[in-house]
């Protein structure tokens, strides 16, 4: 119940913030605005790579008032957003020496492990670093959600091991959030090899490259439409 | 108001430490008007009162240039000052005399410090007339584009200077200080900015789309007694807004702000040729940097063609340096993306030629991704990236640093 007092004035706020983006992006006086505005997205669970990145921007203009603790909490929310390269966009406008900060140094390993698919490493560094991560709602439900994308562009079918390595998952949980996906996303389990599980991926263009729609040799409808009454 | 600059001010030249190149000739008065210099404004003053576009257009490309080559070729034009008189002492016409005089200027000598922001000055007193409204005049899109062009290659040039804090005297470090407003990055931004708004271009473009509106097929020009300097400078403010974010590594909103023009046609951008290379440069580059390699391929591909067919006709304009370089650093560009994102259809064989000549062999090396590979990657994109810049001003407190930008890497 406090959350629906709560929704109104939140939607005033990035409302008004948002405007200021896209209305009056290159003005220092909205600095602080767009701080709070960081801080809503971490408490609500919500996004804007715009407003993150006009904030960069006004920190790179003066950088005296750069606050690291909200540039981190933006590259966190960035790494969420995968595998929209925001967190390279984002890094873009961070100065280098700001980057060799510890706390960035790892949130840039961390990048660099899940672009490079490496689940296993990139939990086992999440975990020592978890004070960094845990000040953002959410996060790990973001990145299991990218794991599991990363996965449904190269598998048919995963074995379990395979699936509870990326996710971070194991024995009951991993079989409760198998049961939720099931009943909801379409999956379907099966029995693999030996005692093995395996799990079923939906169907898409990359999996399945027969679904794949060739878009570059296909000649768009009024283009053809132009000539019938010659053809005719 | 517009700075009169005023060559006796010992405070402008003497003192500016080594390394300047003299410009302040021992023959050159700032007052003296030859004949030619005359009638050069009488008739330039004359068109553009009568909206004779093609006639200024001749002058602004052939006779300018040939003026300048002729008798200016190492000092500046005469003075707005002395000149003046000779065209009714026009407010407009001296700010237009005056953006010539700077860009020449910077094209064949090196600004002071007073230069530099006395050529800002000037840029804001334009720019803030043509945002009242009251500008009545119609200009060759070459001239407007430069002007935009140019404000943002002045811009950058200032940033690299202010960032060699090594080699300042005294004296610079107390200018900057003074003017600090001059070419500061806000500044630059909002006026960019406030064209577009004012112009309403983006308006305008989405209201063409529907029939409404004609600007595309009028090449930006108005044939109904109006003026197009503000709506084609908005235009072009588009662009230059693109380039502006991609030196500041902000490749995502340079994108944005170009969203309203269709690269996939020809349009406004496309009518004058340094226009069009850079808006397709930068256009290319963003992508590149957001890894949309094959959108970026795609754009290359299209627009070394053109130059391709193209540029026999561009060599005596003034930019044909300007794109035989873009024309080297798309190659390089197109080379890291195929490299990088291997493909075979979207490449034309003319293209394909020019590309395997100068770089096919480092582009098997490149493909082979240890460490010589990652250094030629390297060696390619510092040769062909904008020069990025550091838009906050040194603390001049700080010890002298050079604070020159590192260029990010994109490789992990």
């Amino acid at each position: 119940m406090g959350r629906e007092r709560e929704a109104p004035k939140q939607q005033q706020v990035s409302y008004t913030v948002e405007q200021l983006v896209a209305l009056n992006p290159y003005n220092p006086d909205i600095l602080p605005d767009l701080e709070n505005f960081v801080n809503e997205q971490v408490s609500s669970q919500t996004y804007s790579l715009d407003a993150n990145l006009c904030l960069l921007r006004l920190y790179q203009f003066e950088p005296e008032r750069m606050s690291t603790q909200i540039v981190a909490r933006i590259l966190v929310k960035a790494l969420m957003a995968m595998p929209a390269p925001d967190f390279s966009l984002c890094l873009f406008l961070i100065p280098e020496r700001v980057q060799m900060e510890e706390q960035f140094k790892t949130l840039i390993v961390l990048s660099h492990y899940l672009e490079t698919a490496r689940f296993c490493q990139f939990w086992g560094e999440a975990a020592k670093n978890h004070n960094i991560l845990e000040v953002v709602p959410g996060f790990e439900q973001a990145i299991q959600a990218y794991a599991i994308h990363v996965l449904s562009l190269t598998y048919q079918k995963v074995p379990r091991p395979v699936l509870a390595e990326a996710i971070n998952i194991e024995g009951l949980s991993l079989d409760k959030f198998l049961e939720h996906q099931v009943a909801n996303c379409g999956w379907v389990l099966e029995k693999g090899q030996g005692r093995g599980q395996l799990i079923v991926l939906p169907r898409n263009e990359f999996n399945h490259p027969e679904l794949k729609k060739s878009t570059a040799d296909s000649i768009p409808l009024e283009h053809i439409t132009r000539i019938l009454p010659i053809l005719g | 108001m517009v700075n009169s600059y005023d060559y006796d001010d010992g405070d402008g030249y003497e003192d500016m430490g080594g390394g300047h190149r003299l410009h302040q000739d021992l023959g050159y008065d700032p007052n003296f008007v030859p004949d030619s210099v005359k009638t050069f404004v009488v008739h330039l003053y004359r068109h553009i009162r009568e909206k004779n576009v093609y006639e200024i257009h001749q002058m602004y490309e052939g006779s300018f240039q040939k003026l300048s080559d002729r008798m200016f070729k190492d000092s500046p034009w005469p003075s707005v000052d002395a000149v003046a008189p000779y065209v009714d002492n026009d407010h407009v016409f001296c700010l237009l005399y005056q953006e010539m005089w700077f860009r020449h200027l910077y094209a064949r000598l090196t600004p002071t410090p007073k230069q530099r922001i006395d050529s800002w000055d000037n840029y804001c007193s334009l720019f803030q007339v043509v945002l009242h409204g009251v500008v009545n005049m119609q200009l060759p899109n070459q001239w407007l584009w430069d002007m935009i062009d140019e404000f943002v290659y002045q811009f950058q040039s200032f940033c690299q200077y202010r960032a060699k804090m090594k080699s300042k005297t005294e004296q610079e470090i107390a200018l900057l200080r003074q003017y600090d407003q001059a070419w500061n990055v806000f500044g630059v931004l909002n006026y960019l900015q406030a064209l577009v708004e004012k112009s309403m271009i983006i308006q305008i473009l989405e209201q063409e789309k529907e029939g409404l509106e004609q600007f595309t097929a009028t090449d930006g020009y108005d044939y109904s007694g109006g003026s197009n300097v503000l709506k084609v400078l908005g235009y072009f403010s588009m662009v230059g807004l693109l380039r502006v974010h991609c030196l500041l590594g902000d490749y995502h909103t340079g994108l944005k702000c170009l969203l309203p023009i269709d690269i996939s046609q020809s349009g406004v951008y496309t009518s004058v040729i340094g226009s069009h290379i850079i808006t397709i440069y930068h256009y290319g580059f963003a992508n590149l940097m957001l890894r949309r390699y094959v959108e970026a391929i795609r754009d290359f591909n299209k627009i070394l063609l053109y130059i391709y067919k193209t540029k026999q006709y561009h060599q005596k304009s003034p930019q044909y340096e300007q794109i035989l370089k873009k024309n080297e650093q798309m190659y390089a560009l197109l080379a890291i993306c195929l490299s990088l994102c291997p493909q075979v259809k979207l490449v034309e064989e003319n293209v394909n030629n020019q590309l395997r000549e100068k770089y096919g062999e480092k582009m098997l090396r490149m493909q082979r991704y240890d460490d010589e590979a990652y250094a030629l990657y390297d060696e390619l994109f510092s040769y062909a990236c904008p020069k990025f810049i550091t838009p906050s001003a040194p603390i001049f407190e700080e010890p002298l640093v050079n604070y020159n930008q590192v260029l990010p890497s994109i490789l992990a």
